[in-house]
């Protein structure tokens, strides 16, 4: 019995130790496609690898380590295709130029920002300039009429996504003018379902996150016109609900679409069901002509990004295609 | 557990030892009811949360669940990767930690000179219990991922949670053989045994059912893991199982397993949990079940296997 065991776990140990070894030589391509990056955009790349690989066998995979974590790996060559709910940073414009990692920019689509309240709120519409005054560091709003005094007298219970979330950044960059910079006295989430949980329960609510978590839960949210503008597919697409609608996108390594016509097939597939496809997953699709822009840049191989490292705020839909990238 | 304290009759006046034994045993009562409260608050949010997990998530669990792939239709999805991903992770995992950790306890405690290195290893092995898991997820992209050049596979996703089981390891493995009398390391020396045939014939055998239960309250903690893994690149959407260990054709093993990608449970299930679809937190609970089952199963065959080894024993 006592050799046994010991013989055992020596085998064991000597088995792994020498498949260490043996695997450290080869390297690992199983994935014929690799996508990594924002939570946001996730669930639209995943329905399209979903569907390709079930019409087509292809293996897709999709990973989520948020926008900036995603763009690390893309600028070391390791994906393929990078999620991301805002456009590429300077710092990683400058890590991909290092690496010598060319992308190609394809908005795939639109997010709104959408303010929520519970149902039984009166209020219908605010001002930028009230939700400013509300959610901007060292306000000490604590009642609803203290921001504006059309407003009920009741008190006022915020929710929003944690400082983490690139939602955070986007609502802080458009509504307070600096990225990150917010009181920090509200219940913070990284799951927005905890924030939709919260001001669907309480009466004196309000929170701020993806078009898609009120849509899917609009019985029991109530969504606030900003600067008397609704959150809606029509008004993100003219361009009227601003500054709140953000483009989002996915970027493809230059290299890797030439080398790999699965890849190529993949985002042509994804690019033709994009409107279904945010239709489906509750996003709102951005106009075929942009979509054709995407596809015009891949089989042209129009390399870099429309927006030089920074992060716009106050975009036109049309701005998309009118833009040249640039690398 | 109240008749002892029922007040004797008005009539006869107590002594003050009287007095005082009731006072005493008044205390000791309210002592013992403080502590079924506490036990009890413990176990009703259990139960409550495990309640709520299976109401939630029994619906769903089903054949089909079990054998399909995420999918982003929620009444199509399953757990087929991320439960094969777990149980092969968790294979690596305990390949690796318990050799080396019994390996590493036993020098510790048997063969070790005491010396002031010696301490400090000692102090180490103790705190790294207490390390953050993500810690070790940085560490391991760093060296099993970037150094080793093993990639983001179910090779390098064991081996990290395997750093994190490695000091309960340790730990359990120095505590069980320290519980074994040195009257039978002195009987067995007399018998004319070399030190290594005493450690590994006699010591390890009588001290495996007790390292067997810190191994499993390390791999407990191991297989809800999900910072680390994602920190080396575990996926959230893969639909396809990596190759199998048994091939039709020669040498008939394999072992392109431990390179290819995975998800894993906990990982599926936060994917799941924080989708605006309420159909999708259905099938969270349900992998929750999942993820519960597999670690019972883990205990129970650790409960068996000590149930085993202590039956065979014959002091």
């Amino acid at each position: 019995m006592a050799s046994k065991i010991f013989n055992r776990s020596s085998l064991m140990f000597s088995a792994i130790a020498s498949i260490v070894a043996v695997s450290g030589l080869a390297p690992t391509a199983q994935a014929q496609i690799k996508a990594d990056g924002s939570s946001t955009v996730f669930p639209l790349t995943e329905r399209a690898a979903s569907d390709f690989q079930k019409s087509s066998g292809k293996k897709v995979t999709v990973g989520v380590s948020g926008t900036g974590g995603g763009f690390k790996k893309f600028c070391k060559g390791e994906t393929d295709i990078s999620n991301a709910s805002r456009p590429i940073l300077e710092k990683e414009l400058k890590a991909c130029r290092d690496a010598g990692v060319k992308f190609i920019e394809i908005p795939i689509a639109m997010d709104a920002l959408t303010i929520v309240v519970n149902p039984s709120n009166p209020v219908s519409d605010i001002s930028t300039g009230d939700l400013k005054k509300i959610w901007d560091t060292g306000s000490n709003i604590k009642k609803w009429n203290e921001a504006n005094s059309s407003f009920p007298d009741l008190p006022i219970k915020l929710f929003g996504p944690g400082a983490d979330s690139g939602t955070f950044d986007y609502f802080t960059e458009a509504i307070n003018g600096k990225a990150k910079q917010s009181r920090t006295d509200f219940t913070g989430s990284e799951d927005d379902n905890v924030l939709v949980q919260g001001v669907s329960r309480d009466k004196n609510a309000m929170g701020y996150f993806g078009f898609a978590y009120y849509q899917k839960n609009q019985g029991r949210l109530k969504a606030l016109s900003v600067n008397g503008v609704a959150p809606s597919l029509q008004n993100v697409t003219n361009g009227t609900y601003r500054p709140l609608s953000r483009p989002l996108f996915v970027y493809v390594n230059a290299e890797k679409l030439k080398n790999n016509g699965d890849l190529r097939t993949f985002l042509d597939v994804y690019l033709n069901g994009a409107t279904e496809i945010n239709n489906k997953v509750g996003y709102l699709p951005l106009p075929v002509y942009i979509y054709n822009v995407g596809k015009k840049h891949l089989s042209e191989g129009k390399t870099g990004t429309r927006f030089g490292g920074k992060e716009p705020t106050n975009l036109k839909i049309a701005d998309l295609a009118n833009m040249q990238p640039k690398d | 557990m109240a008749t002892s304290i029922s007040s004797p009759s008005s009539s006869t006046p107590l002594s003050p030892i009287q007095l005082s034994v009731i006072q005493r045993k008044r205390r000791s009562n309210l002592f013992s009811a403080a502590g079924i409260v506490s036990i009890l608050i413990a176990l009703m949010t259990l139960i409550a949360l495990v309640l709520q997990l299976f109401i939630q998530g029994l619906p769903k669990l089903n054949w089909q669940f079990l054998t399909s792939f995420a999918d982003p239709e929620a009444s199509l999805a399953g757990v087929l990767a991320a439960l094969v991903g777990s149980c092969l992770v968790m294979l690596v995992t305990a390949a690796t930690a318990v050799p080396v950790g019994i390996g590493a306890g036993l020098y510790l405690e048997e063969y070790v000179t005491r010396n002031k290195f010696s301490a400090l290893i000692e102090i180490n092995v103790t705190n790294l219990a207490g390390v953050p898991s993500i810690v070790y997820g940085l560490l391991a992209l760093g060296l099993f991922k970037y150094y080793f050049s093993l990639g983001e596979s179910i090779l390098t996703a064991g081996l990290t949670l395997a750093l994190l089981v490695l000091p309960v390891v340790i730990v359990a493995t120095r505590e069980s053989v320290r519980a074994i009398p040195s009257s039978l390391r002195e009987a067995t020396y007399a018998m004319g045994a070399s030190k290594s045939q005493m450690v590994f014939d006699h010591l390890l055998p009588y001290a495996f059912g007790n390292i067997l239960t810190g191994v499993i309250i390390g791999l407990s903690r191991a297989i809800g893991e999900t910072a680390p893994l994602v920190t080396i690149g575990a996926l959230t959407f893969i639909a396809f199982l990596p190759e199998s260990p048994i091939q039709s054709s020669f040498p008939f093993i394999s072992f392109e397993w431990l390179k290819a990608p995975f998800t894993v449970l906990p990982i599926q299930m936060f994917n799941w949990v924080s989708r605006p679809e309420s159909e999708f937190q259905v099938n969270a609970a349900a992998a929750g079940i999942v993820l519960l089952s597999l670690t019972l199963m883990m205990n129970s065959i650790a409960i068996y296997l000590r149930y085993r080894i202590q039956k065979s024993l014959k002091w």
